[in-house]
C-alpha cells in the first residue's frame, strides 16, 4: 500500500494514535527531563520542610483558594524582585505538593510575604482586610480565628508528604497532632505565611 | 542536565522539525491521481469535494515557522545543554543560597560592557545592571547625605514617598496615620525615639514592643479601673481625682519601671508615653482598662534585608518629615 493521507482519513483509530505521539512529544521534551534535573529536585541550601502548624496553615491556604488570587513565583524582572525581593527558583518549591505558584495576581505575590508583615497585621487583615487597607478588595476571613484545629489528621499529612520524599522524622510526626491541637486555623495560616520564602533570604 | 537528557531533548526536537517538513511537502505532493481543480468523485448532499492544494499563505506562513523555529533554536538554549549563540539565559536559575546568588551578578556585573564575560548574557542581571547605572548615582548621593541635611531634600522626600507607600502603608496607612495597633507617624508620638537616627534604626532591625497582662505586675482585677482612670489623669484630661489617687498606689507597683515615674515612657524599652494624649490602642477608659488587663505586643519587622540600607536611609528621612509637618500646624 503506497504511502498516502487516505490511509490516516480513513483510520479513525490510527488518526488517534498519530495525534497522541504528535501532542505527548511536547511534554517528553519539555516536562520529563525536569523531573531528573538537579535545579528541580534537590531543595536549595535553607530549606526546611514545614511544621506541622504550618503544614496545616497550607491546606487551609488550598481550602480558602488563596491561591486564586495571589502567586508565590516572583518572576526574574526587575519591577517584581524590587517590589516583592529575589526571583523565585525551583529548588524552593521542591518539597511543596502541589506548589502554590499560582497563575493569577488579583493581590500581591506572596511567595516572600513571610517576615515582612507582623503576626498582629496578618491576624487584622485576615478578619477584615479593609481594617488596614482600606482601598483593598480582599475577602475577609473572619471564620479563620473561630475554628479550632484537632490535629487528627496532621501526622498523617505528614507521614504522605514524607513518601514524597520530604525529610520528616519520626520525631515530627509523633509531635505532629500536640503542636497543631487546639491552635486556631488563624494561627495555623499565619504560621505558614510567616514562612514563606524563608530558603532563600 | 545529564547528556542523556540533553541528546533525548535536542533528538526529539529535531525530530519534529524533520516530521513537519516531511508532511509540509507530502501533504503538498498531489498522489490523488485526480487533476487540480477537480472533483474528488463523491459528493454529499450536493455538496462535492474537489482536489484543492493547501492554500499558499497558509503553507508559507508554515515555512516561515519552520524557518523562524531553527533560527530560535541557534541563537537561543532550547537544545538540551546547548546555551545558544547568544548565550542568553532569564536569570541564574540554579542558584541555592542569596550567596550564590549575588557572586553570580556580580560575574555578570564584571563582565558587562567588557571584554572578560564568558559570552553569556542573563537577562535579568543585565536589567538591574542597567537600572542601576540609572538610579544608583540618585541613592548613592542620597546615602552620602546624612538624614538631616537629606530631610530638606525634595526629591528624596519624593522618592521616600514613593518607597513608603510601596512598603509601609499596609500598617502605618497611606496617609502614615496609622491605626489600633499600628503606631500614627504624623502625631511626632514616638515609642522608640523620634531622632532621624532612631527612625532609622527601628526601620533597619524592626522593634517588638510586649507590655505583659498587667504589666506582669501583681495588679488586682479591682484595682484596673483606677489605674486606667490615672492614666487617663495623666495626659491632663477630665478625670475622678479620687479614683485617680488609688490608681497612683497601683502604679506604683511597678508601672513605673517602663512607663517612668511621671508616666513619660522609656524609648529604650519602646513604653509609650502616657503623657501626650496619643494612643495606640485606644485613649478610652475602656481601651486603656483593656490594655492593661490584657497587655499588649507590637512588632516592627526589620527592613535591612528585605530593601537594604539605602532605601531605608531615604524613607527615614520620608518618615521623619511626616511628623514634622503636623507640628508646624
Amino acid at each position: 500500500m503506497k504511502f498516502n493521507h487516505e490511509i490516516v482519513e480513513k483510520n479513525i483509530g490510527l488518526l488517534g494514535i498519530f495525534i497522541v505521539l504528535v501532542i505527548s512529544i511536547g511534554g517528553l521534551v519539555q516536562i520529563t527531563p525536569l523531573l531528573f534535573q538537579k535545579e528541580t529536585t534537590e531543595p536549595v541550601e535553607g530549606l526546611r520542610p514545614y511544621t506541622a502548624l504550618e503544614l496545616e496553615g497550607r491546606d487551609i491556604y488550598i481550602r480558602e483558594g488563596c491561591y486564586n488570587c495571589h502567586s508565590q513565583m516572583i518572576r526574574p524582572l526587575r519591577a517584581e524582585t524590587e517590589r516583592y525581593g529575589h526571583y523565585s527558583v525551583a529548588g524552593e518549591s521542591v518539597w511543596d505538593h502541589p506548589f502554590q505558584w499560582g497563575s493569577k495576581r488579583t493581590g500581591p505575590d506572596l511567595a516572600r510575604v513571610g517576615g515582612r508583615y507582623s503576626d498582629k497585621w496578618h491576624e487584622v487583615h485576615l478578619i477584615d482586610p479593609r481594617a488596614v487597607v482600606p482601598q483593598s478588595n480582599m475577602p475577609g476571613y473572619p471564620w479563620l480565628a473561630e475554628n479550632v484545629l484537632t490535629g487528627d489528621e496532621t501526622a498523617a499529612k505528614m507521614e504522605i508528604f514524607k513518601g514524597f520524599g520530604v525529610p520528616y522524622t519520626d520525631e515530627d510526626i509523633a509531635g505532629a497532632k500536640q503542636a497543631v491541637e487546639g491552635k486556631t486555623e488563624m494561627e495555623a495560616i499565619i504560621a505558614y505565611l510567616q514562612s514563606l520564602g524563608h530558603a532563600l533570604k | 542536565m545529564s547528556s542523556f537528557w540533553s541528546i533525548w531533548i535536542t533528538v526529539l526536537t529535531l525530530l519534529v522539525i524533520v516530521g513537519c517538513v516531511f508532511l509540509l511537502v507530502v501533504c503538498n505532493r498531489n498522489d490523488t491521481g485526480i487533476k487540480e481543480g477537480e472533483s474528488m468523485g463523491h459528493s454529499f448532499d450536493g455538496i462535492e469535494e474537489m482536489n484543492n492544494p493547501l492554500p499558499k499563505w497558509w503553507n508559507y506562513m508554515f515555512y516561515v515557522t519552520i524557518v523562524f523555529g531553527i533560527i530560535y533554536l541557534l541563537l537561543y538554549p532550547g537544545l538540551g545543554n546547548f546555551k545558544g549563540l547568544l548565550g542568553w539565559t532569564s536569570a541564574n536559575q540554579s542558584v541555592t543560597t542569596i550567596a550564590e546568588s549575588k557572586a553570580a551578578f556580580e560575574k555578570s556585573e564584571a563582565a558587562y560592557g567588557s571584554e572578560q564575560g564568558d559570552g553569556s548574557f542573563v537577562q535579568y542581571d543585565r536589567e538591574v545592571i542597567q537600572a542601576n547605572e540609572r538610579f544608583g548615582p540618585i541613592f548613592d548621593a542620597f546615602a552620602k547625605t546624612p538624614l538631616e541635611e537629606l530631610v530638606k531634600n525634595e526629591d528624596a522626600l519624593k522618592v521616600g514617598g514613593r518607597l513608603y507607600l510601596q512598603n509601609c502603608a499596609q500598617c502605618h496607612g497611606s496617609d502614615a496615620r496609622g491605626g489600633k495597633g499600628f503606631p500614627n507617624l504624623t502625631d511626632n508620638a514616638w515609642l522608640w525615639g523620634g531622632e532621624l537616627a532612631e527612625i532609622k534604626t527601628t526601620i533597619m532591625n524592626g522593634r517588638n514592643g510586649m507590655m505583659m497582662p498587667k504589666g506582669g505586675l501583681p495588679i488586682e482585677d479591682g484595682e484596673i479601673n483606677g489605674l486606667a482612670e490615672y492614666v487617663v489623669s495623666l495626659s491632663g484630661r477630665d478625670h475622678d481625682a479620687a479614683l485617680a489617687a488609688k490608681g497612683q498606689a497601683s502604679f506604683m507597683k511597678g508601672c513605673f519601671a517602663c512607663h517612668g515615674m511621671d508616666g513619660s515612657g522609656n524609648k529604650m524599652l519602646g513604653a509609650p508615653n502616657l503623657k501626650d494624649n496619643a494612643w495606640l490602642y485606644g485613649g478610652s477608659r475602656m481601651a486603656i482598662a483593656e490594655s492593661i488587663q490584657l497587655g499588649r505586643s507590637g512588632v516592627m519587622p526589620a527592613w535591612k534585608d528585605i530593601l537594604g540600607e539605602e532605601k531605608v536611609h531615604v524613607i527615614s528621612a520620608y518618615v521623619y518629615s511626616l511628623s514634622q509637618k503636623d507640628e508646624s500646624k
